[in-house]
C-alpha cells in the first residue's frame, strides 16, 4: 500500500514483520516499534540466520512484539521469558534466542528469573524497552518508574526507590549491559548486533516513551516532546559504573555500553563440568531432531 | 536528481512526527490529508534534498516511511564512476 | 514407534516409584527436564539429573517452579519430550502454566507426588487432595489428562503411557502419584527398548508457506513444528486463530477453547483407563485409585470373606472422568463406596456420574497416612445395606 508509483523497494524492516497484522496496537509516539527497527537493522548487520532466531516476550505492550515480527516467535506468560526462553536455547543449544520485553515483566514479576539467568550467564539476548510504567494495563507504577511521578496507583506520586537495571544485571552477573533510549537508533542496533556476536547474558535496555500514560501524566508532552527530551538529556557515558547510571523524573539519562566483559556462559561451563566427571560417558545434547521426534504418520 | 527517495506506507502512518523532526534534510512536514484512522500522515515537501539516509525509516515506530538510495546510475556522482556492481 | 534403548535402563530393578518414574520418563524419550526441589517428589528429578547426561538430554533446577513449569515447555518447542515434578505448593504455583500449556497444546506432563496440604501441610506424608486441582486449578475452560499410578511398577509404565498421550492430544498431563507410591520400593521390571511403544511428535511435514500452526484438518489435534526449522511460526497464550495470530472476539475464543475440550472429550473412551474386577453382579463398587487402592483391595477381600459381593473399580485415568462407567455401573449396582486420601474429591464426580441411580458413600482421610482397611470395610458393610 504505498502511494509511490512504480516503488519496486522495499522498506528494509519489512521482511522481518508479520505484514499481515499491520497496523500494530501500540499508540502514537510509542518507541516500541522504534526499537524493532533497530532489532531489524542488527539482524541484516549481523548476518543471523533468522531460521535460527527464536524470539520470546512476556506480556505488556512490549510483549506484542513476539506477535508482530516474522520469526519463531513465543508469547508466553508475564514476567516468565526468561525462563521459557532458556528451556528453548537448552533443548537446542544452536538456537540464538532473544527475549524481548517489557521493564515491569522483566524486573518485576520476571526479576528472579532476570537475575537468575543472569547469574547462570544463560546465551540469551535480552531487549528490555522501558518505559518506566506498566502500559498495557493502564499506567501503575513499575519498579523502575523514577520518584514523584504520577502513576494510577501512586496518584499522589511514587515514593518508592526505583530500579537501576544495569547495576541490577551487572552486579547479578551480565557480560553485555547497554543502555540507549529510542532516540539511539543506530547506537540501539549497534548494540544488539553485539550482543548477538556475544555468548552470555547480555542486557540492553531502551528507554522508550509511553506517550498516553507515562508522559501524559507526568505533563511531559506527546512521544516526539519525549525524544526530544532524551536528545536533550541523554548523555553517552560508555564504561560507566553501573551504579552512577541510575534514572531520575528530570535528570541526565545516562546512556552507552557500560559492560562488555568475559565470562564463560552455561552452556560452556556445563558441557566442561560433565567431560570433567562423566568423560565418554557424556553425550551432549544436539539439537538436531531425536528420532521420536519425527511423525512417522506422515 | 535527489541521492535517495521516500516511500511512505500512508494507511499505518499515525502522525507521530519523527519522521519529520528527524531527517536530517528537512524533507518531510505533516500533510494536511487523513488517511482512513484520520492521521495527518507525512509527505515529500523538499525531494531533492533526500540522501536516502533512511533515518526516517529508523525512527518511525509504525513501520510507515523509508529512504531508499536511488539506483546508482541515477545519482549524480554517478556520472564519472565505475559501473556499480549492484544497488545496496 | 519403539523406544529409544539409549534410555531404557532395561533389567528387573528395586526401586522405588519416584525412581521409577524418571526410569520410565526417559524410556518415554524424554530428553529435558527442569525443576525445583520438592518433598517427596525431588528423587524424580535428582535422578534424571544423574542420568540424562548420559542419554543426550539435560536437566536444569530452577529458580522456582513458575520457573520450571515454563521452562520445559520452551524444551518441548525446542525440541526435546519434557516434564517437571513437584507436590502441593508447588503445584499450586504452576497452575498458570498448566493452563499455558493447554491453551498453546504444548504436549508435556507433569507429575505431582501428592503430600498432605493445604499450604506447607505433611512434607513427608501422603495424600490424594490435589485431584480437583489438577483439573480445575487454571484458570479458564481447559481439559488435561490425569493418570494415577498405585506401584512403582506403575510409575515405570503410566509415567510411558502420560508422555505418549501428551504427544497424541498436544496437552498437559498430570501424573498424580502420591507419596507413598513415590517412595515405596519395589519390584520394577524394565523391558527391552522395542517392546516400549512410544508416541512421537506429531510433527508438520507441510511447506513452510501451508503450515497453520492450530490449523486441524478433523482430528482436532494440530501439527507441531519446533524452532529452529524455517516455519517461523507465533505461539501464544491469548485466544488465537488458525495462524496462531491473537484474536480476541468471542467467534474465535468459542472455536478455540471448544476445540481444546472436544479434543480430549471426543477420545474419553481411548483415555480412560482403569483396572476393574468382580463387577458383574456385584452390589457394591469400590472405586478407588493411587495407594489407596492397595489398602482397598484388602477390604474388598475382607468383605467377600464375609460373602459380600464386591466389585472394584480402580481408576488409572482420574481425568477426563469415566462418566460413562459409573454411569454403566449406577445401574447395577446398589452403591459406590470412594476410598481417598482427601476430604472427599473424586466421589463427587463418582456421584454426579451416579446421578442418583446408586448411592455413594465417601471414605474420606485428612491425609498424612493411608486408610486402615476396617475403615473402608465398615464403609462396604454399610453400603451392602442401601
Amino acid at each position: 500500500m504505498l502511494n509511490v508509483l512504480e516503488d519496486t523497494t522495499v522498506n528494509p524492516v519489512e521482511p522481518f514483520l508479520r505484514s499481515d497484522r499491520m497496523p500494530h496496537i501500540w499508540c502514537p509516539g510509542c518507541g516500541i516499534g522504534t526499537t524493532v527497527n533497530s532489532f531489524a537493522r542488527a539482524l541484516i548487520e549481523s548476518k543471523v540466520d533468522l531460521n535460527s532466531i527464536a524470539l520470546v516476550s512476556g506480556i505488556g505492550c512490549t510483549g506484542r512484539v513476539a506477535g508482530y515480527v516474522k520469526l519463531d516467535s513465543f508469547h508466553t506468560t508475564h514476567g516468565r521469558a526468561i525462563p521459557f526462553a532458556t528451556g528453548l536455547k537448552l533443548a537446542n543449544p544452536k538456537l540464538n534466542v532473544v527475549v524481548y520485553s517489557g521493564d515491569g515483566d522483566l524486573s518485576a514479576i520476571g526479576g528472579n528469573h532476570l537475575i537468575h539467568a543472569a547469574r547462570r550467564n544463560m546465551d540469551l539476548k535480552v531487549i528490555c524497552v522501558n518505559n518506566l510504567i506498566y502500559a498495557m494495563t493502564g499506567g501503575q507504577t513499575a519498579p523502575t518508574t523514577p520518584g514523584h511521578a504520577t502513576t494510577s496507583t501512586n496518584p499522589y506520586g511514587t515514593f518508592e526507590p526505583a530500579f537501576n537495571l544495569p547495576a541490577l544485571v551487572d552486579a547479578a552477573g551480565a557480560v553485555y549491559v547497554a543502555r540507549w533510549t529510542t532516540f539511539h537508533v543506530r547506537q540501539l542496533s549497534r548494540s544488539i548486533s553485539e550482543a548477538f556476536a556475544k555468548k552470555g547474558f547480555s542486557f540492553i535496555e531502551v528507554i522508550s516513551p509511553c506517550p498516553t500514560l507515562y508522559q501524559r501524566r507526568n505533563k511531559m508532552g506527546d512521544g516526539l516532546d519525549t525524544m526530544k527530551y532524551y536528545k536533550e538529556k541523554s548523555k553517552v557515558k560508555n564504561g560507566a559504573n553501573t551504579s552512577e547510571v541510575g534514572l531520575t523524573l528530570n535528570g541526565e539519562i545516562a546512556v552507552g555500553k557500560f559492560v562488555d566483559r568475559e565470562r564463560l556462559d552455561y552452556q560452556t561451563l556445563m558441557r566442561a563440568q560433565y567431560v570433567e566427571s562423566l568423560g565418554e560417558r557424556y553425550i551432549e545434547v544436539s539439537g538436531e531432531a531425536a528420532p521420536e521426534m519425527e511423525c512417522a504418520c506422515g | 536528481m535527489a541521492k535517495g527517495r521516500v516511500s511512505i506506507v500512508v494507511e499505518r502512518c499515525k502522525a507521530c512526527g519523527f519522521c519529520v523532526e528527524f531527517c536530517p534534510t528537512h524533507v518531510l512536514a505533516l500533510s494536511s490529508a487523513f488517511n482512513s484512522k484520520g492521521y495527518h500522515p507525512p509527505h515529500v515537501v523538499h525531494p531533492e534534498k533526500c540522501s536516502g539516509c533512511d533515518l526516517c525509516g529508523m525512527y518511525c515506530p509504525d513501520f510507515a516511511i523509508y529512504g531508499t538510495k536511488a539506483p546508482a546510475d541515477k545519482r549524480p556522482e554517478a556520472a564519472a564512476a565505475k559501473p556499480a556492481g549492484g544497488e545496496k | 514407534m519403539k523406544a529409544d534403548p539409549r534410555g531404557v535402563l532395561t533389567g528387573t530393578h528395586f526401586i522405588d516409584g519416584d525412581h521409577a518414574c524418571c526410569e520410565g520418563a526417559l524410556a518415554a524419550g524424554a530428553r529435558f527436564a527442569a525443576g525445583y526441589p520438592i518433598t517427596p517428589s525431588t528423587e524424580v528429578v535428582e535422578r534424571f539429573a544423574s542420568r540424562v547426561p548420559t542419554v543426550g538430554g539435560s536437566f536444569i533446577q530452577m529458580e522456582d517452579e513458575l520457573a520450571a513449569s515454563i521452562a520445559l515447555q520452551g524444551g518441548v518447542w525446542g525440541g526435546a519430550k519434557a516434564f517437571t515434578v513437584t507436590s502441593g505448593p508447588g503445584f499450586s504455583l504452576m497452575m498458570e502454566h498448566i493452563g499455558y500449556a493447554a491453551m498453546t497444546e504444548t504436549p508435556c506432563v507433569f507429575v505431582d507426588v501428592q503430600r498432605g496440604g493445604p499450604s506447607t501441610g505433611l512434607p513427608t506424608l501422603p495424600a490424594q487432595a490435589d485431584m480437583m486441582q489438577a483439573r480445575w486449578g487454571s484458570h479458564g475452560d481447559y481439559e488435561i489428562i490425569a493418570l494415577c499410578p498405585n506401584s512403582p511398577q506403575e510409575c515405570f509404565d503410566l509415567t510411558i503411557k502420560a508422555f505418549n498421550l501428551a504427544e497424541e492430544f498436544r496437552v498437559p498431563v498430570m501424573f498424580m502419584m502420591d507419596e507413598v507410591v513415590g517412595h515405596m520400593t519395589e519390584k520394577v521390571v524394565i523391558p527391552p527398548a522395542d517392546q516400549i511403544e512410544v508416541f512421537p511428535r506429531k510433527k508438520t511435514h507441510k511447506a513452510i508457506e501451508d503450515y497453520l500452526p492450530y490449523g486441524t484438518n478433523g482430528d482436532m489435534v494440530p501439527e507441531m513444528a519446533h524452532a529452529g526449522e524455517g516455519y517461523k511460526f507465533h505461539v501464544t497464550g491469548l485466544t488465537h486463530d488458525e495462524r496462531g495470530y491473537p484474536n480476541m472476539t468471542p467467534q474465535t475464543q468459542d472455536k478455540l477453547v471448544r476445540r481444546l475440550q472436544n479434543k480430549i472429550r471426543a477420545a474419553e473412551d481411548r483415555i480412560c483407563m482403569f483396572e476393574e474386577e468382580g463387577l458383574e453382579n456385584a452390589d457394591v463398587a469400590v472405586v478407588s485409585y493411587g495407594i489407596t487402592s492397595r489398602v482397598a483391595q484388602r477390604a474388598i477381600d475382607l468383605a467377600r470373606d464375609r460373602g459380600l459381593k464386591v466389585g472394584k473399580l480402580r481408576l488409572i485415568t482420574a481425568w477426563p472422568f469415566p462418566d460413562k462407567k459409573i454411569a454403566d455401573l449406577a445401574q447395577r449396582v446398589r452403591a459406590f463406596v470412594v476410598p481417598e486420601l482427601n476430604l472427599g474429591q473424586m466421589v463427587r464426580e463418582v456421584e454426579r456420574a451416579a446421578a442418583g441411580k446408586a448411592k455413594t458413600l465417601a471414605v474420606p482421610h485428612a491425609g498424612g497416612g493411608v486408610h486402615n482397611p476396617d475403615e473402608i470395610l465398615n464403609a462396604i458393610l454399610e453400603a451392602s445395606r442401601c
